[in-house]
Formats: C-alpha cells, sequence, structure tokens
C-alpha cells in the first residue's frame, strides 16, 4: 500500500551493527538546508544536527536557514525551483506527490536497495511513490485518545476498547455536566483526524485508503456507516460547544479545567498538557476504540528529509540523510530532551516516557490494519480542504449530511480525473 | 527668424512634448512592470489549468465554466457585495461623527484623537480585539446580547449567518474614523459665509446640512466613498484573522478565495485563482472607471 507504513516496525532488529553514521570519504563544499522545524524545540534539535554534520567534516560547510514551518508549506515551492538548497524538509506519502510528479525531488531508491540505510525497512513504505524512494524521515508520532484520568477515575470509568463501551463511558461523562472531546476545528484539520479514526474503525484501512485515492465514492454507503457513528457523539453532546470558533490550542482549556475529559490528537499535545499543571497522574492515553471487526489502522504523520534535484551537493546530501536516520542520531533527537517522538530506524531506541512508550507499543503491535499519514497528507490537497469544510459543518450541522456528501462526491469526481 | 527654428535640435524642438513624457517615462515603467503586465498574465494564466510547477493544460475557459457552478464562488461573491454595500454606511457615520466633534469646547482635541484611535490600529489588532468581543460564552458581546436573551448560536463568528456581519461590524470600527477625519477636515473648509446667508434665509437643521453644508462637502464625500469602496474590496486581513474564511466557507471573498485556491497550503490551482481574480478585477473595473470618469469631469471642469 502507497500510504502505509507497514506496522512492522515492531522489527526491533537488536544487530545495530550495521549502523554507520557517515560516508568514509570525505566531504567538501558546502551543504545548504532549509528546515521548517521552527518551533522552539525542534529548532534546537536542527541547529545540533547541522552542528554536529559540520564537525564531523572539516572539509564541508553547512548553511542552515530554518523558516517558519506554517510559511514553508507555501515557499517550498519557490525554494525548489529557484536556486534550490540541498536538502529541504518535508512530508510522507501523499504531500509528496506535486514535488515527486514535477521531479524537484532526488529519487534515492540506491541508498534503500544498497544497504546505505540500514534500520529503515519499515517506514520505506511511507516514501515510496511508484516504486521508487524520494527521502527519508526522521520523525513520526502517534494518534490517540488523550483522557483525563483523575476523572475517569472518578467517575469509575476504565479506558473503553469498543464503540459501545466508548459511548458508555461517554453517557457517564456527559451526565455527570461534562463534555466528552474537546477539538478545536477553526483550523479544519482537527475534524480530519476524527474521520480518520471514525472511518477506519468502521470500514477498515483498505477502504479508507480508496477513499484518499479516490476509488471509493463520498455518497456510498460504508462512508455514512461511518458518518452515522459520527453522529451518535454529536447526538449525545460529546463534543464541546462551539468549537468551530477556536483552533487546537484554544481548546486545550476545556482539557485542562476538566470540563471536558478527552481529547482525540497527536502526541504533541503532551508537553502543552504538561505545561499547564497536568501531571501524568491526571492523563493517560488509550487507542481509538474497536468499532467494526476490522483490522485497526492508525494515523502517524512522518515528517521528512528530502534532496533537491537540481542540488549543488548530493554527495554531502546523500550522507547527511544517512546522518539523521543513523540510530545514535535517532535516539537523541527523538528522546524526551529533543522532539519527544518516535524514531524512525528499528535499531534506535523508544523514550523512557509513558506516552511514546505506548505509542510504539500501540504503533508496532496493534496497528494491524495499517498506518495512515493523516487526513490532509494522505488525500489530495484540493479534496483535503473541501473535504475538511465538509466534516467541520457536519459536526455543526449534522442534517446538512446529505448535501455534504453530494459536494464532496462532485469534488472528488472532479480532482481524481 | 525662420533659420534661428531650422538650426534648433530636433529635441529642443519637441521639448515641449518630450519633457513631460520622460518625466512620466519611469512611473509608466514601473507601473506597466507591476500592474499593466500582471493584470494580462491573470487573463492569460485563468485559460489554463496549471500547479505552479509542471506543465500548465490549456482549458479555455473550462475554469470559468467551473466557477458558475461553485457554490464557493458564488458565496464569496455574494459576500463582496455585502461588504461594498455595508460597508458604505461608514461614510454617513463619519459624517455625523464628525458634525458632532466639530465644536469648540474644552479637550475637543482629546475626543477628536479618541475617535480616530482606531483608524491608527493595525487591521490585524483590530479583527484579534474583535474576535475576543464575540467570543462565545466569556466574550463581552455573548454576554451583553445574554441579558435580553439572545444567544447566538456558535457566537457572532461561529454562525455562518451572523459571522459575515460580525466581520464587516469590525471593519466598519476603523473606516468610520477614516471617514470622520475627512469629513472634519473638509467641515474645516466650510465657508461660514454661506451658512450666514443660509441662515438669514431661514434654513437650520436638515436643510442647511443637505442644501448648504453637503453640497460644500462634496470633495470630502467622493474620496470617502473612494476609500471606503477600496477597503471593501480589500477585506482579506480582517477575515484571515477572524474567521480564516470558516465556518465551512461562509465568510470567504473573492480575494481570500482566490488567495486559497491559488496560493495557500491547500491550492496551487493557478488557473482557477486567475480565473477569481479576474472576476474581481472586472468588479474592480466598474468602481475603477466610475472614479477615472469622475475625475476627469473635475479636471474638466477646473480647466474651463
Amino acid at each position: 500500500m502507497l500510504n502505509s507504513m507497514k506496522a512492522s516496525v515492531a522489527a526491533v532488529a537488536v544487530t545495530a551493527g550495521l549502523a554507520t553514521s557517515a560516508m568514509a570519504e570525505d566531504l567538501s563544499g558546502t551543504l545548504r538546508i532549509i528546515s521548517d522545524m521552527s518551533n522552539p524545540a525542534p529548532r534546537a534539535i536542527m541547529e545540533g544536527l547541522a552542528a554536529d554534520f559540520d564537525a564531523m567534516h572539516s572539509g564541508l560547510t553547512v548553511e542552515l536557514e530554518v523558516v517558519d514551518r506554517e510559511a514553508w508549506k507555501s515557499q517550498i515551492r519557490n525554494a525548489l525551483t529557484a536556486n534550490p538548497p540541498d536538502v529541504i524538509n518535508w512530508y510522507a506519502a501523499n504531500r509528496m506527490a506535486p514535488y515527486v510528479n514535477a521531479g524537484l525531488f532526488e529519487d534515492i531508491s540506491d541508498m534503500y536497495a544498497n544497504g546505505d540505510l540500514p534500520g529503515l525497512d519499515s517506514v520505506k513504505g511511507a516514501m515510496t511513490m511508484d516504486g521508487k524512494q524520494y527521502g527519508v524521515p526522521y520523525t513520526y508520532y502517534q494518534w490517540g485518545i488523550y483522557y483525563r484520568e483523575d476523572i475517569f477515575n472518578e467517575l469509575g470509568l476504565t479506558e473503553p476498547a469498543t464503540f459501545d463501551e466508548e459511548i458508555a463511558n461517554c453517557q457517564k461523562i456527559v451526565d455527570s455536566g461534562r463534555k466528552c472531546y474537546t477539538i478545536g476545528s477553526k483550523f479544519l484539520w482537527t475534524a480530519g483526524g476524527w474521520f480518520d479514526y471514525l472511518n477506519m474503525r468502521t470500514n477498515g484501512f483498505d477502504f479508507h485508503m480508496k477513499l484518499a485515492t479516490g476509488e471509493a465514492e463520498w455518497t456510498s454507503d460504508e462512508v455514512r456507516a461511518t458518518f452515522a457513528n459520527w453522529r451518535k457523539l454529536i447526538d449525545m453532546g460529546a463534543f464541546i460547544d462551539d468549537h468551530q470558533t477556536y483552533s487546537w490550542q484554544e481548546a486545550l482549556p476545556f482539557f485542562v479545567n476538566g470540563e471536558a475529559t478527552a481529547y482525540l490528537m497527536g502526541n504533541f499535545v503532551v508537553p502543552h498538557l504538561r505545561e499547564a499543571g497536568l501531571t501524568d497522574d491526571q492523563i493517560d492515553f488509550y487507542q481509538f476504540p474497536k468499532i467494526a471487526d476490522v483490522p485497526m489502522g492508525e494515523d502517524a504523520p512522518t515528517d521528512t528529509f528530502h534532496i533537491a534535484s537540481n542540488a549543488q551537493n548530493k554527495a554531502a546530501a546523500r550522507a547527511f540523510l544517512q546522518f539523521v536516520t543513523s540510530p545514535d542520531v535517532q535516539t537523541k533527537i527523538n528522546g524526551p530532551d529533543g522532539l519527544g517522538q518516535l524514531p524512525v530506524n528499528a535499531n534506535a531506541s523508544v523514550a523512557d516516557d509513558e506516552f511514546i512508550k505506548q505509542g510504539f507499543e500501540m504503533l508496532s503491535n496493534n496497528a494491524t490494519g495499517g498506518i495512515a499519514q493523516f487526513f490532509d497528507r494522505d488525500f489530495p490537497a484540493e479534496m483535503a480542504s473541501v473535504g475538511m469544510e465538509g466534516l467541520q459543518e457536519f459536526m455543526v450541522f449534522p442534517d446538512n449530511l446529505e448535501d455534504i456528501l453530494n459536494r464532496l462526491e462532485d469534488a472528488r469526481q472532479r480532482i481524481y480525473k | 527668424m525662420s533659420t534661428a527654428q531650422s538650426d534648433m535640435s530636433w529635441a529642443r524642438r519637441n521639448r515641449m512634448i518630450l519633457t513631460p513624457l520622460l518625466f512620466l517615462a519611469p512611473g509608466i515603467l514601473f507601473f506597466a512592470i507591476y500592474v499593466i503586465i500582471p493584470i494580462g498574465q491573470s487573463f492569460n494564466i485563468s485559460l489554463y489549468e496549471w500547479d505552479g510547477l509542471g506543465e500548465a493544460t490549456y482549458v479555455g475557459i473550462g475554469n470559468y465554466q467551473e466557477l458558475v457552478g461553485d457554490r464557493a464562488f458564488e458565496i464569496s461573491l455574494w459576500n463582496n457585495v455585502k461588504w461594498l454595500a455595508l460597508y458604505l454606511l461608514a461614510i454617513p457615520a463619519g459624517l455625523f461623527i464628525a458634525l458632532f466633534l466639530n465644536q469648540t469646547i474644552v479637550g475637543i482635541r482629546l475626543y477628536k484623537s479618541l475617535f480616530f484611535f482606531p483608524f491608527v490600529l493595525s487591521q490585524v489588532v483590530v479583527g484579534l480585539v474583535f474576535s475576543w468581543f464575540y467570543l462565545p460564552n466569556v466574550g463581552l458581546f455573548d454576554i451583553i446580547t445574554g441579558w435580553f436573551g439572545i444567544d447566538v448560536r456558535g457566537g457572532i463568528l461561529g454562525n455562518p449567518n451572523t459571522a459575515t456581519y460580525g466581520i464587516i461590524a469590525a471593519g466598519l470600527w476603523p473606516q468610520t474614523a477614516y471617514c470622520m477625519i475627512l469629513y472634519l477636515t473638509g467641515l474645516n473648509a466650510v465657508d461660514p459665509e454661506q451658512i450666514e446667508a443660509g441662515r438669514l434665509d431661514g434654513a437650520k437643521g436638515w436643510r442647511m446640512l443637505w442644501h448648504v453644508i453637503l453640497p460644500q462637502l462634496k470633495p470630502a464625500t467622493f474620496i470617502a466613498f473612494v476609500v471606503t469602496i477600496i477597503g471593501a474590496l480589500r477585506s482579506f486581513d480582517l477575515i484571515s484573522i477572524m474567521t480564516n474564511g470558516g465556518p465551512f466557507g461562509s465568510t470567504r471573498v473573492l480575494s481570500f478565495y482566490m488567495f486559497e485556491k491559488a496560493l495557500s497550503e491547500y491550492g496551487f490551482r493557478m488557473g482557477y485563482g486567475s480565473a477569481i481574480a479576474v472576476v474581481l478585477f472586472l468588479i474592480m473595473l466598474v468602481f475603477i472607471g466610475y472614479f477615472l470618469w469622475q475625475m476627469y469631469q473635475d479636471e474638466k471642469a477646473a480647466r474651463r
């Protein structure tokens, strides 16, 4: 499956002998990197990586330019076409498609084939388009339901394994005067997370991917079943009110103040919760519960490095890609002092953190359906934008479903020609 | 005499034509490069299907045909009309505040500054202040309407029926201040003798305003109209800050929709974005044409 990063992450081969962090030959010239790791912690990591790589090769100068992460999403086009740098940051799977199709990302299949990138076999799928690989991942993170353990204990609830248990829990939470889930859908993508999970659980990972690649219809019975399940939650008042006016950060206080007990989010939410004063006794994590009897698929967005096709110093760029994916570097940058996420190299060790460990365990052992990237990364950009708008509208006005589905189906027929 | 004239070089003989042309040249050059040529390019790109990276495919008027059936485009177009119509309220509102402030009492300069203050603020700040004002449950607006038992579902900005009006109201705040300043300066130039004459003829109140003062404020009104129309058509920043086009696309205007389709994270349909830009340009052309014609008439009258 094109978009899946098969969950053989489990194969933690302990044979770490192969890992070499840099090529033997010495590199010269300048290596130009443009990175979108602009938030404080990732920025420090990126600057450290550039400095370390620079120090390792006496003949090489590393020039690092860090650009704003949101701005990069539209700047990458100019960067790749006019005076391109050697190495850049981007995202895995379908998000690579425009640049791969335009021939702007370097094909590095040979590096995977000849063993230059040991330990990356499990994540190779997410970097593959038409049988060729176009970059390396450097980090990924799980999605799932983060919940208030203390409130669950107070109400005598346990982590649900099935959707019926989820709804039973939610009913008790609503009865206690709280909301089950906080969400801020102003910027739409959070609703995409809910749809991903409900659809993967109701119809299975493979159907979800068919929908993403335009093979399945939005007006199909399967999609309707997904929305029917979603509607159960909406009708019982599970979500906070007026979520369309909040960003995902603005929705955090509902969780922190205990007005809502759970948040379907990526693992990047954890530092925010800790900063807001919640202790690890108060927060916990569980996998999105089972709905139909289908293998569980998971969202685990992957961030990547690529070499520009028109790069000037490809030898150094390739050595840098080897360097960032090597087990030691992976362990370090994804550690608790770094990104606090999951390492991509099977030989790297996972940080000793309650949430990272649970996420690693879940993705390794209990994501047998497959691993998706995320709604706005798996679906083509235009479908994602029209789609997420429809999802938000459904969450506010569930009665408009028929109209929304017809609109999305029209969009599907136009976009995937 | 005739020999003297033939001695003069070609440049000297034609200097009455050449001099203005030379002075105009830099302006014309840059206007052509940055305005005229890009307009032509937009027209051209709007006939193609192009993602900004690969090859462009010619689709003729395909993009325009798609626009006709595109509901998001229709909503954006109607929102533009709402903006144009309601934004004009800034003109009478500015006039009445100016009339009210056009008196000599202690501290009037302070009051004038306070009324002018919102215009000094960046649109981004205005947008942020109003979005807090409109917040559901905790926002001041919601609390005040709550006293009267009115509850807007989702808050002003979260409800597709009210969101656009909420943003327009936010935009009117600085725009009214702008019009007020234009009228205050205009009122300084009102001829006291005409008012005196009007008073002797028994005009006062509305009649005085309508027949004596407003005609003298005509230049100020024209400028206020121009800046308000321009302001309404470039409402992009407030929308981006306050709702980002949402909820579900109900507050987009053409400029915002064009940006989303052509240049935003999920966009890069250059041809379609250009087609929207062309439609927006044609709407603007109506006003630009009117302004130019009006200015031409004034010049003609002044020369006579």
